[in-house]
């Protein structure tokens, strides 16, 4: 599955890159599995998403919970737990 | 008649008597307008500025379905929450919200509530940028705030 991956506050930064187009192995299918793959991606990767637990995604701008799949998502968001207000 | 949440997401300061203005001007069905401004703090003399950064289009979405979720729990009059983005001086507005209803209480609990879900799943995220020059670090998300958005459930 080809998604469009979006960054935000200090997984962006870590990741080093605002957003981009990734191709998914199909063993990927929770949010979970997502942020567990990226992780294997490299250094940056594993910086920004040492602790899954803590980390947000939103599929098509809606927030999921992590053991929610992610089947026709054309753009996911990863960020840190927000802080705007 | 549905009430529409006005929803506004800029990196412009607001004006809070002209919003009032929009929600009332010509009803005399609304009996309260409780409204909420939220600035920018510094502890200390250390911060030069936050920096907020946010999701463009999800930042919108999530206001208006936390704005439309209010109207319909506190049967709010109106409701218009507005968030800046971009780098705020301490003693600068951050977040906007106007909450209208007949009597007062639902429009406590109206304001209130979108402030308590704005703070947690709207996506936006505060940057330290220190007096000294440097850049500082993420500004935290606090339990204290999950605990203020858990009361509503």
């Amino acid at each position: 599955m080809m998604v469009k991956l979006v960054y935000f506050a200090w997984v962006r930064e870590r990741i080093d890159k605002p957003e981009e187009e990734i191709e998914l192995p199909d063993s990927v299918v929770t949010a979970r599995d997502l942020l567990n793959y990226l992780k294997t991606l490299g250094e940056g990767y594993e910086a920004a998403l040492q602790y899954p637990e803590v980390i947000r995604v939103a599929v098509n701008q809606e927030h999921i919970d992590h053991d929610e799949p992610i089947a026709g998502a054309r753009e996911i968001g990863i960020f840190p737990p927000m802080t705007g207000g | 008649m549905t009430t529409i949440p006005t929803i506004r997401v800029q990196a412009d300061r607001f004006d809070l008597q002209m919003e009032i203005d929009a929600l009332t001007a010509g009803r005399q069905d609304i009996g309260a307008v409780v409204s909420f401004t939220g600035l920018c703090r510094d502890e200390g003399g250390s911060l030069e500025a936050l920096e907020l950064e946010h999701y463009p289009g999800m930042a919108e979405a999530e206001m208006r379905r936390i704005g439309l979720e209010a109207i319909e729990r506190f049967s709010l009059l109106g409701l218009t929450a507005i968030h800046r983005y971009g780098k705020i001086a301490p003693g600068d507005t951050i977040v906007l919200v106007v909450a209208c209803a007949p009597h007062r209480q639902a429009a406590f609990d109206g304001a209130n509530f979108v402030m308590d879900f704005l703070k947690t799943a709207a996506p936006f995220w505060k940057k330290e940028h220190l007096a000294d020059g440097s850049t500082g670090f993420w500004v935290s998300a606090k339990d204290a705030d999950d605990a203020a958005r858990d009361k509503w459930r």
